[in-house]
Order: structure tokens, then sequence, then C-alpha cells
């Protein structure tokens, strides 16, 4: 979590700079957000207002799916909350900037596909699965078998920001999708997870 | 046959031409006129019967009429109005109205501008109008004794014209008899268009006067500004008939203002408003008729369309008194769909409601908008309907519901930001979803990317 919010930081730091590159770097130079390469209807000042025709609606709607999963993807974000700021949701080259409901909706429309989850009631923050939970569990497995961890012990520290785990895609993932992956192995009987005696973490036994 | 009566004209929605200064007075419905032993003549069935303050008027009742089967009598002919007998009997018959006409010894009714002298070996005929519709029988009758005794159509007539359209009068006619632009004692001749502005300033002058005498009550105020209506059409005449008779110091200049004058003077109002007295039960659809000739001008004026409530104060306005309520003019307006009129009333998916003409089209209007939106400024930085009203000609108002429409066709998109409500041309259909970053090199996306690139 801590290293998602210092990412959302660097990119912060580096979007005037790159708004500024681009516009001056025309023409037909794609825009940037730090290194997320943006598409060109990102320009496009319709595309940061919700429309009111449902057809038009629905490939906007569509567009910015894309869009959040993909740059999600590149910069391992896992968690957008509504009521901060979010880099994806302003562009400050056509200074226009997503409304709430805007904002929700989108959202909403991932969370319809599995692609999303709510973290509350309140729709304040939401859960961005660029991959599915069972994609993730996959991962996972992939990744026990690979290091032949196959009957070993782990804790869920360990996996998310261990040696082995580097250079995966299991490295800085987020708690939460992480323990709902370990969940869903468990319930399959691939291993358990059982509270540690000495540390607040939680320990895994693999049995793949 | 039916040339017995004179033949009237109607407008293209059904509603009689009037002659110069004739006003409506009174109107029934699903009348028939048939004048008593006179037996060339097939009695007219079950129509509209209109007293003007200058002529009777039949018109067919049924939407499909042809203009020529409506007759007229001028008030001038007759020789007397029987007064209603009230019997046992007329109490089980439709109430009928009698009166005689003077028959010229062509066969015809006695026509006053025909040239027969009405002495001169004319006979006359009865003629019977059975009232077989709802109606104020006993009204209309009072109302056309008091204008075959007012005798309006001799203050007024024309030297040649008394037909029908009694509008076409002759270059000649300016001069001697008429409106009292020319003094007849020759004191004060005034000639062209200054001489009307002088004249306008005189009748101001008086008027000045008559207003203030008009505001005491409101009676006196409604007959006032009839007089001022009646005023500013005899001026128009003026005008129309002086173009003839004055091409001497006519140029250019003096043309322009006079189309002014004119204009200005046909502003200021129609001389025979329908009103709910005048046409009792037929007040809505004499009113739609009415409004459909009406609002002819304005509409073209405005390039096909019109806001209801602009239409409603031009209405008014030139009613000037006997104004009509906003539901009369909205039921007005929902008649048109069973006339075969020109107009007709459209409502917008926002509630806004607009009269527009039957042959104007929407994909005329997309077809300008979608010209106007891939304009490179356009492409950049979008429009607004100010923007498209200056362009299209018509009020930001009606701008907005057009760009609205083909916003709701997929042809636009909005933008809302701190600058304001924007439309943009609709790039979302040609953007493929599967591969955010591709462009073709052809369509509008790349024309959009290029337009944008280019802005520096």
């Amino acid at each position: 979590m801590a290293r998602h919010m210092a990412q959302t930081a660097d990119v912060l730091k580096t979007f005037p700079r790159s708004a500024s590159t681009v516009k001056e770097a025309r023409p037909r130079e794609m825009q940037k957000l730090g290194d997320f390469k943006l598409p060109h209807f990102f320009n496009y000042p319709p595309y940061f207002t919700l429309q009111p025709v449902r057809e038009t609606r629905e490939k906007q709607v569509q567009l910015w799916k894309e869009l959040i999963l993909d740059y999600c993807r590149t910069q391992k974000i896992f968690v957008i909350k509504l009521e901060e700021e979010f880099p994806l949701f302003s562009n400050s080259v056509i200074e226009r900037t997503l409304s709430h409901e805007a904002r929700e909706a989108f959202l909403l429309a991932l969370a319809a596909e599995g692609r999303a989850e709510w973290l509350d009631k309140g729709h304040r923050s939401c859960l961005i699965l660029w991959h599915r939970i069972q994609e993730w569990a996959d991962i996972i497995v992939n990744f026990v078998k690979d290091n032949g961890f196959e009957d070993s012990v782990m804790t869920v520290e360990e996996i998310r920001s261990g040696i082995e785990s580097r250079g995966t895609e299991l490295h800085g993932i987020d708690r939460t999708i992480l323990m709902r992956a370990l969940k869903l192995l468990e319930q399959k009987g691939k291993l358990a997870i059982f509270k540690g005696t000495s540390t607040d973490d939680e320990g895994i036994k693999f049995s793949v | 046959m039916s040339n017995f009566f004179s033949k009237a004209e109607v407008t293209s929605s059904g509603r009689p031409v009037f002659l110069r200064n004739e006003v409506e007075c009174h109107l029934l419905s699903g009348v028939d006129l048939e004048p008593e032993d006179h037996h060339h003549f097939s009695p007219l069935k079950s129509g509209i019967f209109i007293l003007t303050t200058h002529r009777l008027l039949w018109l067919p009742s049924s939407s499909a009429t042809t203009p020529t089967s409506a007759s007229a009598i001028p008030l001038a002919s007759i020789s007397h109005i029987f007064s209603s007998k009230k019997s046992l009997k007329s109490v089980f018959h439709s109430p009928r109205i009698r009166f005689q006409v003077l028959v010229s010894p062509d066969g015809r009714v006695f026509d006053p501008g025909s040239g027969f002298n009405s002495g001169s070996g004319s006979r006359s005929v009865v003629v019977t109008a059975v009232v077989r519709g709802k109606g104020d029988c006993d009204g209309f009758l009072v109302k056309f004794w008091d204008s075959w005794r007012t005798r309006a159509w001799e203050s007024n007539e024309t030297s040649g014209s008394g037909s029908g359209t009694g509008l076409a009068s002759g270059s000649g006619a300016g001069t001697g008899t008429g409106g009292g632009l020319y003094s007849a004692d020759g004191s004060v001749r005034m000639v062209g268009v200054a001489g009307i502005l002088r004249k306008e300033q005189e009748m101001w002058e008086t008027t000045d006067k008559s207003l203030q005498d008009a505001f005491q009550d409101l009676n006196a105020l409604m007959s006032k500004a009839q007089e001022m209506v009646k005023l500013a059409e005899k001026m128009r005449q003026k005008l129309l008939s002086g173009t003839g008779s004055q091409t001497s110091g006519t140029n250019d200049e003096d043309m322009g203002s006079k189309e002014e004058i004119q204009d200005w003077l046909l502003s200021v109002g129609i001389i025979s408003p329908v009103t709910k007295e005048s046409a009792g039960a037929l007040y809505h659809q004499q009113l739609s008729r009415q409004l459909a000739d009406f609002v002819r001008t304005p509409l073209e004026r405005a390039g096909g369309m019109i806001n209801l409530i602009d239409a409603y104060c031009l209405f008014n306005r030139a009613r000037g008194t006997e104004l009509i309520s906003p539901d009369d003019m909205l039921q007005a307006c929902s008649l048109w769909e069973k006339f075969d009129v020109p107009v007709m009333l459209r409502k917008f998916d926002s509630g806004v409601m607009v009269i527009q003409n039957k042959s104007h089209s929407d994909e005329e209007v997309f077809a300008r908008i979608k010209s106007l939106v891939t304009k490179p400024e356009a492409l950049r930085n979008g429009i607004s309907p100010t923007d498209a009203a200056m362009t299209l000609g018509i009020a930001p108002a009606m701008a907005k519901e057009h760009l609205l429409t083909a916003e709701s066709k997929g042809l636009l998109c909005r933008d809302i930001s701190p600058d304001g409500f924007r439309f943009y041309i609709n790039l979302f259909p040609e953007i493929d979803p599967c591969n955010i970053y591709f462009v073709k090199d052809y369509g509008i996306c790349s024309t959009w990317i290029k337009a944008v690139s280019t802005s520096g």
C-alpha cells in the first residue's frame, strides 16, 4: 500500500513536466503520464464529460475501462480512492477533470465485469483487478511451482516483498487482493492459512 | 348555379380573405344556404356562415375544401332582413335566418361594384339560412342587423373593385376617395413619403389625445386600439396605391423607406382577429387557421422554425386587442394536425415546443451542423449553441435544441467545463476499444488529431 502511494506521488510529480513536453513535441507525439503512454483521445474534451446518450456513453465507458486497467497494470496501482487525486482522472493540457459521478460510473462499470471491487459501502475506494482473483491465484500457484515451494511455509509478507517474489507480478501486490487469492486457494485445498505465533503476520502452508 | 353568389377567396389554410377594414363579427356552423324560388341554384349544404362588417360568407366546412366553393354576399346587396318568427312551429325547426337580396338582371346577386344601379330593373330574392349546427342564432341576427345598418362598406369603397378581393385598388385610387390623405379642398396637399410621414406625425399627435381618452376604461381602450389598427391598415393601402401613382419623385431610398413603413404598419396588427365572441364554438378551429396564415412570415424569417413562445408574442402583438391565452394558442396549434396547413407544432425531447414548416427537414439542419463542427477551429474547441445560432441564423435556444437532437442521434457529444457547455463531433464510434492507441489514417478521428496538433 505504501509503495502504491509512493508511486502515485511519483507519477504526480512527473505529470506536469511530461504534459508540457508533449505540448512542445507536437505534432502526433502522444501525451504521457509518467512513463505511461496516453491515447490520443485523452485530449478530446468530451472524453471527460459523462455522455448522456446511451450509445455514446457505452463506448465512452468502455474506453475508460480499458484505459484505467491499462494504466493500473503498468503503474501497479491496486486501489483508486475516489476522493483523492488520481492522475488519470484529470488532464491539465485541456484543463478537464472527471466529475465524481463520472469516476463512480466508470468504476461501477469495471466492478460489474469483476475487474474492480468496492472496499466500502460508501464507494469511496475501489480495488482494481487488472487480474481477476482467479488469475492471481494461478499466478501464485505458478510462483510456488517455479520456486519449488510446493511443501514449504511462507508468510504473507514474504510473498509480497520477499526476495523470491522480486521481479514477479506478485511483488508489491495489494494485501487485500493477495489474501483473497490465498483464501480462494485454501478453499480448493491447495494451502492452509494459519495465524503466526510470534508476529501478527499470517503464515501459509502450501500443499500444491 | 353556384355563381348566383359571388365567389369568396380563402387562404391556403381555409380562412377567408378579408376586404380592406373588414372585420369578422359572428360565426355559425352547420348552415345551409338556399335562395327561395331560384331553381337553378343547388343549395349550399352545411358550411360555416360568417358575418363580417361587409359581407356574408359561406365556407364549406369539410377540410378538403376547394377554394372555389366559398361564396360571398355583399351586405350592400341586402334589401331586407326578416325578423325571426317566434311561432310554436319554429320551436321544432332548426332556426332560420331569412333576408332579401337584390338580384341584378343577369340573374346573380347584385354586386355594388358591378356598375348596376340598385334601382334599375333589379328584382329581389329571399335567401334562407338554415342553422343546423349549434350556435347563437339570435346573437347572429342582432349582429347582422348592426352590420347591415352601420354600412361600413360605404366608408372605404374603392373606385373600381368590389368583386371579391377588394385589395387591388388601382393606381388612381389614391386621389379623391378613401383615406383622407389628400384633403378634398386641396389646402394641404402632400406628396410622396414625406407627406405620409408628416401625416403620420399628425396622426400620432391626435392619437396621443385619443389615447388619453382611451385609458379611461378598458372597453374604450379596445375600441381606440381597433381604430389604430384600422388607421395603420389605411396608411398601408395608401402606400401600396401610392407606389404606382407617384413614380416621378421616387428613388431607391424612397422605396426603401416605403417598404420599411409598410412593414412597420403591417406589424401593427391583424384587422379582424378571430375572437371567442365572434367565433363561438368554432373559435379554436378558426383561430388555428388564422394562426397558420399568420406564422408563415415570421417562420420564413426565422429559417423554418420558431419558438412557440415567440410566435405567441408575435401573434398577440399583431392582434393588439382580443389577446389569446397560452392555452388557446396551444389548442389552436394542436388542431393543425386536422387541417391541411403547411405548418406544424413540434415538441422537442426537452419539452420545448416550436412551430415549423412541414417541409422543414432535420437532415438538412444536421448536415449544416456537421459541416460546422468539422471545421478545424470547431474540432479543437467545439461549438457553443451561440456559435451554431449565428451560423444557422436562428435563435440560440433553438440552436441548442438542434444540437441536442444531433447529439441524441450520435452526431455530437458534449463537453461541460468551467468554460461552458460545448459540443464536439462524436469521435467515440471510430475508436477501437481493443486497441486504444490505434488511429486509422483516414476518418474524422485522424482529421481531429491533425487539427488539434497544429494548434500549437
